[in-house]
């Protein structure tokens, strides 16, 4: 009754793994570096930090390029269609063992909510991230570029934080819903193996 | 390597072998071990000045020995006489206040009016022993007091800038006596200036060793690394003046117009026509750490000072509190008495009041970008308030400021109640109205007041007074420079910069209303999902 599909590609599936990786890791340095609590030191967690924020730039950039290239990009084209369907599906569907009503294809991995959320992430938390990480790498050239009189630290730091904690609640919200497959590691193996049962 | 081993341990044995017939031959009270024979370092001077025929007299005054360099140095007493160490005076460019050591009122000594004689001890000059000091006169000006290499040459207060002409008891009633100095020695021994001779003054400034600045006293004669990375002589071995280098007796640096800030980029770089040559940018750059990039961003804002002199005064305890106030109180003889702190340092005398000292001190913290501001004698001030004598200058907004290290020293002095303004007083003299003699502050201030020709009302009181200094001497290892917690502090914890306004510190400064938020709407999510989870754990049950 089901079929075994390779939805997941070998860049895709490292490309999810190190970003996965260097998130957490941004998000624990980061985090002790807002001053939430003491872990590894506040030197050496801005190091991390910035040596992580930097790699995950490169993934970026490579990611980029293989969208693009590989027309994957088209993955994330928000769509309404069905959505009402899938919503319904988590708020009652789930518990009364229905089966999910979107079925994953090569051609489309992520159901109308994941290409929402997604996007979401793309569009909105990750330049939010990048931008103000950016500013506050280059702090000390604002003067000598001229920045000094539009920026101010504290509010490159409060945006910085602000998408700092919608990716965690991103990160909670995420790895559940790994747990919703037709068993609770099903999703988690796909992005192992690439391969999908559906 | 190999040969420099090699040399020490033969220096060693020799010095091993010596010492017996050293000790017997010599039983003076001298340490018994003598240093092994370091060979004097070969003078770089194309002049030796012990065969200059002008100098081969006995000189019986320093204007005599002035008058026999200048027949060659026919231009050094001018370019002197254009000097703050000449004219005690200094005109700021920037607020057009008249100041220097003649015209300023401060919280230590206070005012040199009245009290020449003592005061001009630190003068490069000769006879400034009242108003009428002649500043045009050549052979008024000192050149041993900075050329002396023998370290036999010393001015003492009281003499108004002469050194002792014949042996005399110094401190007065101590038993100690001061040689005079052999001018004919001293005269042939000239040579470069170097730290004794800059610091026969400028360690002592305040009125004793290491009182006035915290990070300028006797202790840099031959400090550790530990306590000065440049001057250490195990180290780089600098003198003052590979800093504070010095062109036509013009010697750089200045605390009243002092280079602070960060007017652009890589300013203050020896070589350039602007620059300050004693400024820790003209060798080291603006952008001066290899390893960590994240630190030259902080010289943006920060000093260098600020991180890499974390304390002052750790050599020495210099003085933090002078409390005019109280002096002049005698003993049950009617005789002036010391007391002295727990630490041994004084703590009251009767001819200047109550003092601390403090050791190690954490300095204060500010923005500033150069611009100092005086009270001045005229100044009307406001006695509720504690007095500034002066103000540095600076915001976090300006461009212009760095975050620096400073001494604030705190005191209590005369004004004058009716006219609101600083008073000058007589404290040394060999006359009836010294504060120093009589203890009578009434008779002090009028001698002073009069001596400057300003009106006093007849009445004084102490108005509370504080003083900046900024720290930037006694430079300490890179090991011993702050450490990024001791600004980021974790929480509970003080920082050092978190009094400093206008700064965003991270891991200090977080928005409480984004932690409130941001924590709750992450515990939400996790309360969402685990919620969510439950109930399918429940209906899945259920349904089997």
């Amino acid at each position: 009754m089901s079929e075994r599909i390779y939805v997941f590609k070998v860049f895709e599936r490292f490309w999810h793994w190190a970003q996965a990786a260097l998130i957490i890791l941004l998000l624990v340095t980061g985090f002790e570096i807002h001053g939430s609590y003491i872990l590894i030191g506040f030197k050496d967690a801005v190091e991390v930090h910035t040596v992580g924020a930097w790699t995950l730039v490169g993934l970026w950039v490579f990611a980029i390029f293989w969208h693009f290239t590989t027309g994957e990009w088209k993955q994330y084209i928000p769509t309404l269609k069905n959505i009402d369907a899938v919503a319904k599906y988590y708020a009652l569907g789930i518990f009364k063992g229905e089966a999910h009503p979107f079925k994953a294809t090569a051609l489309k991995k992520h159901n109308p909510l994941q290409r929402l959320a997604y996007i979401g992430v793309l569009v909105f938390i990750g330049p939010l991230i990048w931008f103000t990480g950016w500013f506050y790498i280059f702090y000390d050239k604002w003067l000598e570029w001229g920045w000094d009189q539009y920026l101010s630290l504290e509010w490159v730091a409060f945006f910085h934080t602000v998408a700092a904690f919608m990716m965690l609640s991103f990160l909670i919200v995420h790895v559940y819903l790994t747990t919703t497959g037709h068993t609770p590691m099903a999703h988690i193996k796909a992005m192992i193996t690439g391969y999908d049962e559906v | 390597m190999f040969s420099g081993k090699l040399l020490s341990m033969l220096a060693l044995m020799a010095g091993i072998a010596w010492t017996p017939f050293g000790a017997q031959a010599n039983p003076a009270p001298t340490s018994a071990v003598a240093p092994p024979a370091m060979p004097k370092p070969a003078t770089t001077s194309t002049a030796d000045h012990s065969k200059f025929k002008e100098l081969q007299q006995s000189f019986k005054s320093g204007p005599e020995v002035t008058r026999a360099c200048l027949a060659c140095h026919t231009e050094a007493a001018k370019q002197v006489h254009k000097s703050k160490h000449w004219t005690w005076e200094f005109l700021n460019p920037d607020t057009h206040q008249r100041l220097g050591k003649k015209n300023t009122i401060n919280n230590f000594c206070t005012a040199i009016p009245s009290n020449y004689e003592f005061c001009t001890a630190c003068h490069v000059g000769y006879g400034w022993k009242d108003k009428n000091f002649d500043f045009a006169a050549q052979e008024n000006v000192d050149c041993l007091v900075c050329h002396d290499t023998t370290g036999t040459y010393r001015k003492l207060p009281g003499l108004a800038g002469h050194p002792p002409y014949q042996d005399m008891e110094y401190p007065p009633h101590s038993g100690k006596i001061v040689k005079a100095p052999d001018l004919k020695a001293v005269a042939q021994g000239v040579g470069k200036t170097g730290r004794q001779n800059c610091g026969a003054c400028h360690f002592y400034g305040g009125g004793g060793d290491a009182v006035k600045h915290g990070d300028l006293d006797s202790s840099l004669r031959n400090p550790g690394k530990y306590l000065d990375v440049h001057m250490a002589k195990d180290g780089l071995n600098f003198s003052c003046g590979e800093c504070h280098k010095t062109t036509g007796h013009e010697v750089p640096g200045s605390r009243y117009a002092p280079t602070a800030g960060n007017e652009k980029p890589d300013a203050h770089k020896r070589g350039k026509q602007d620059s300050n040559p004693a400024t820790c940018q003209a060798c080291h750059t603006n952008a001066p750490h290899k390893q960590n990039a994240r630190l030259n961003a902080h010289a943006v804002k920060i000093a260098c000072q600020t991180c890499h002199i974390p304390e002052f005064a750790r050599a020495q305890p210099t003085k933090m509190m002078w409390d005019w106030s109280t002096a002049g109180k005698l003993d049950k003889d009617g005789k002036p008495f010391k007391l002295k702190d727990p630490a041994g340092h004084d703590a009251y005398d009767s001819k200047k009041g109550d003092f601390r000292y403090e050791s190690n001190v954490i300095p204060e913290y500010i923005w500033f970008n150069g611009r100092v501001d005086y009270t001045l004698r005229e100044t009307r001030i406001d006695p509720n308030q504690t007095l500034r004598i002066n103000t540095f200058h600076g915001s976090p907004d300006d461009g212009a400021s760095k975050i620096w290290p400073i001494k604030r020293f705190v005191g209590k002095q005369p004004y004058d109640v009716g006219h609101n303004q600083l008073l000058v007083f007589h404290t040394y003299g060999k006359d009836d109205s010294a504060l120093w003699s009589n203890f009578n502050w009434d008779k002090a201030i009028e001698f002073g007041m009069k001596e400057i020709g300003a009106e006093y009302s007849g009445k004084y009181a102490f108005v509370s007074t504080e003083m900046s200094w900024p720290i930037t001497h006694m430079v300490a290892p890179k090991s011993d420079a702050l450490r990024c917690e001791q600004c980021h502090a974790p929480a509970g914890g003080v920082g050092r910069l978190d009094q400093v306004p206008g700064i965003y510190m991270p891991g200090r400064r977080a928005n409480e209303w984004l932690n409130i938020i941001g924590w709750g709407i992450a515990a939400l999510s996790l309360l969402g999902v685990l919620g969510h989870g439950a109930l399918r754990l429940f209906t899945a049950k259920k349904g089997h």
